[in-house]
């Protein structure tokens, strides 16, 4: 096979060696007719390029030329050169911010028009809301109710059909603009459960007789005996806020004690640190950092993510 | 490579002094002429007629014609579909030819249209050699049709010789504008056409008219505007000798027994002029059927001489074929002398004159790769069909909400949140009935408000839409099952109709605590 090859091109050789003058004179230097380049007996040609070839080159050179001067180019000490559009990166992503703006603005204005009810009536309205909320929500909320608005301790779970003030779009949008419990809003919903323990109201055993009571409420494993002595306590001191049967208030952000859903923990311990210290968690009036219309999309976000009521 | 250069040094150069026009005849683009160095000579090529160049016009109508009307041509899809039979819809997203409609998720069938395509090309090729360059390529189709601008309006190739290297006359000067404008013209209609695929045909050609069409409507006009007149006007060969891969991916494709246009050597050579052969033969010299009349170089689209052998620069568009059976009629020698032969049967040929079978002269559909192609073309065209036949028209899918997974509900029970996106690949509204299998004591609705709960949701979607809804699945304390997925089934029944999709799913639940 590698002989074959080989004579093929001893072949070529003697046949180049063979042609008429006129072309050996174009063929007369070695280098000329190949580049020297050689691969399994395959020999590149040196063929210049075509001349119009050449012209798109300098074409790309010029173009270069002409896009240095126009765009932002040459690195400076402190600065860069900008250019004669003065086009940049910054001022196209503004300017693509403001177009979308002016997109949105109809349904901004409608938003603020509208109250909570039109707005969940109206499909396309409530999909623009819904999908504000979402990253109104990303921005400003995550940091305590997390990415998926499932909370953690402490902070509630905005998914669930539990609420402590009320999971109707009113009594949601009131939260968010007012806060809770947040003192620099006039009209911030407030409650204060007393500590127990702290405030001497009731004594180590009395606590730990209600926390076996209110755990009967939901069936979880109590001290049957120690919940009967618990009960007296709880329609002394509990009742007035969490009602007689623990089903709560939301009125008075009092919480239902009879249900699955625990903000802060459902075992004995906790419960009798809760009932100890009282807990009293605090959330911002969004009103004075947020504009109503995003207030009004973030309850329409909370509502649709599955427990408004 | 050993037979292209043996043609090289073959080649008598000296016979065409004694031609007239021995000067102009030259292939420019032949081997031993070709200096890049210089600028790309002009090729002026003659008119022919024959078989071939019959078979050209009519590919170049049959193309031009439907690229040009395609996009005008109407299909009712009723009212809330686009009526043009071929239409990229690319901001809704839609394929439409005639009465099929492609969805995004349906994108395999372009993939399967490219890889149909792939194997045409390879059977194309492997038997009958570059049939695409000569006469489907649309650089070839545009530059025969500039070409036949060029003639109609300056004449045959030697009086465009004679226009090209006159002096600048108002006759020139006309000639030449007029010339540019149908060319120019041409191209704006050919950009225009090409962007009326991608929206309503009439609709986008007055807004063109009127000045209101998007800018990149204008743009992509200009870009095709200015790649036609330049690759079609000026350009022209030199696309397919430097810019264009698919001769060099060909070479791969192609064996001994593709069709190639060859010149019969051992029938043409010595090649002399009818005056000569005569006095040869009277010396009882040895003479070729070949008579020197550079008709095959004078008509070649691409400049070369094909009696030089195969070349990269053939796009075996057969004009010299024509050119060389005319001259053959008028001198009352066979045609054949050039024509479409494989390079094995040339081969032979060339030692053997008047080879047949026996000497290993061979049909060229000889190798098994042909039909092998040809059947996985048309398996997949089968499957293909069969799949565009059969497939459905409604999908359901639905996404689990991945944070959270599953909420904890004030009764103890448990509820799934999923994004659920129902697809009418139809022209008209469909009611559907959705409702879940596999799951007990279970709720199943789009609003979480406790007077909507039901088992089931009825949806309308409307026609040609994807109707995206959120669906809460809820299952009760005393069900909840025992592993912490359990699969089920959502199942979506069309109402009044036949078709039905069904979406597999997982119900997550937490960790089971005292």
């Amino acid at each position: 096979m590698s002989n074959k090859k080989t004579d093929k091109y001893k072949q070529q050789e003697t046949i180049l060696d063979e042609l008429p003058e006129h072309e050996k004179s174009r063929m007369d230097a070695e280098d000329y007719a190949t580049t020297g380049h050689e691969w399994d007996g395959i020999r590149e040609f040196d063929k210049p390029i075509p001349r119009w070839w050449l012209w798109s080159y300098y074409l790309s050179i010029i173009w270069a030329i002409g896009y240095v001067i126009a765009y932002p180019a040459i690195p400076l000490i402190n600065d860069y050169s900008k250019g004669l559009l003065g086009w940049s990166s910054r001022g196209a992503v503004s300017e693509e911010i403001s177009i979308a703006k002016l997109a949105q603005a109809k349904y901004v204005d409608a938003l603020k028009a509208a109250s909570l009810g039109d707005i969940s009536a109206n499909e396309q309205l409530m999909t623009f809301a819904v999908e504000g909320g979402k990253s109104a929500f990303a921005v400003n909320c995550v940091q305590c109710h997390g990415s998926g608005a499932t909370g953690s301790k402490g902070y509630p779970n905005l998914n669930d059909d539990e609420w402590l003030w009320g999971g109707k779009l009113e009594d949601i949008y009131t939260s968010i603009a007012h806060g809770i419990r947040y003192d620099e809003n006039e009209d911030t919903r407030y409650s204060e459960m007393p500590a127990f323990l702290q405030d001497e109201i009731l004594e180590k055993q009395d606590i730990l007789n209600v926390a076996n009571f209110v755990r009967s409420f939901s069936n979880l494993d109590h001290d049957a005996n120690l919940a009967l002595q618990g009960a007296v306590i709880y329609a002394e001191n509990c009742a007035s806020c969490h009602g007689d049967n623990g089903k709560g208030d939301q009125e008075q952000g009092a919480p239902n004690l009879t249900d699955a859903v625990w903000l802060y923990g459902s075992d004995q311990a906790t419960l009798v640190k809760t009932i100890s210290n009282s807990r009293r968690g605090v959330m911002p009036a969004w009103s004075h950092h947020l504009d109503d219309t995003v207030i009004k999309q973030l309850t329409l976000f909370i509502h649709s993510r599955g427990g408004g009521q | 490579m050993a037979n292209l250069i043996n043609n090289i040094a073959k080649t008598p150069n000296n016979n065409a002094a004694n031609h007239p026009l021995a000067d102009d005849v030259k292939a420019v683009n032949g081997h031993h002429n070709r200096d890049l160095f210089e600028a790309k000579k002009k090729i002026y090529p003659q008119r022919t007629s024959g078989n071939f160049r019959n078979f050209k016009w009519v590919s170049m109508i049959i193309l031009l014609g439907f690229y040009y009307i395609g996009p005008w041509l109407r299909w009712d899809r009723g009212p809330t579909s686009p009526d043009q039979a071929i239409l990229i819809d690319f901001a809704h997203s839609r394929f439409y030819f005639f009465f099929i409609e492609i969805w995004p998720q349906e994108l395999y069938y372009i993939a399967g249209l490219l890889i149909l395509s792939a194997f045409a090309l390879f059977l194309v090729t492997a038997s009958v050699g570059r049939a695409w360059c000569g006469y489907a390529c649309p650089q070839t189709v545009w530059v025969d049709l500039f070409i036949w601008v060029e003639r109609l309006l300056e004449g045959d190739r030697n009086a465009r010789m004679r226009v090209d290297n006159s002096k600048w006359t108002l006759r020139k000067f006309i000639l030449r504008f007029a010339k540019h404008s149908i060319w120019l013209t041409i191209a704006v209609l050919t950009g225009g056409a090409w962007i009326f695929y991608f929206v309503d045909a009439p609709t986008l050609f007055w807004q063109l008219l009127s000045f209101d069409a998007p800018f990149v409507a204008y743009g992509t006009i200009l870009f095709f505007t200015l790649a036609t007149y330049f690759f079609g006007g000026h350009l022209r060969e030199q696309v397919c000798i430097y810019m264009c891969p698919w001769p060099r991916i060909q070479a791969v494709m192609m064996d001994v027994d593709s069709l190639v246009v060859t010149y019969h050597e051992g029938r043409g050579e010595p090649r002399m002029s009818v005056k000569k052969a005569i006095k040869a033969q009277a010396a009882n010299q040895p003479t070729g059927d070949c008579v020197d009349c550079n008709m095959c170089v004078v008509v070649c689209p691409m400049g070369i001489d094909i009696r030089d052998g195969i070349q990269l620069e053939c796009i075996t568009c057969g004009l010299c074929i024509d050119a060389c059976n005319d001259v053959m009629d008028k001198v009352g020698k066979p045609r054949g002398l050039i024509a479409y032969d494989t390079i094995n049967n040339e081969q032979i040929r060339k030692e053997k004159p008047n080879a047949t079978q026996n000497d290993g002269i061979r049909w060229p559909w000889h190798n098994v790769r042909n039909y092998v192609y040809l059947g996985l073309f048309l398996a997949v065209g089968f499957i293909m069909l069969y799949s565009l036949a059969t497939r459905a028209r409604f999908s359901i899918s639905a996404l689990h909400d991945r944070n959270p997974l599953y909420v904890q509900l004030s009764n103890g029970a448990i509820r799934n949140n999923f994004e659920i996106k129902l697809l009418n690949m139809q022209g008209k509204a469909r009611r559907f009935v959705l409702y879940t299998q596999g799951l007990k004591n279970v709720t199943f609705s789009t609003s979480t408000l406790k007077d909507n709960f039901s088992e089931v949701v009825f949806v309308t979607i409307e026609p040609d839409r994807v109707k995206s809804i959120r669906a809460f699945v809820t299952v009760q304390k005393n069900s909840l099952p025992d592993d912490r997925q359990q699969d089920f089934k959502i199942i979506a029944q069309e109402i009044n109709g036949p078709e039905q999709d069904i979406y597999a799913a997982k119900f997550h639940t937490p960790k089971k605590t005292k």
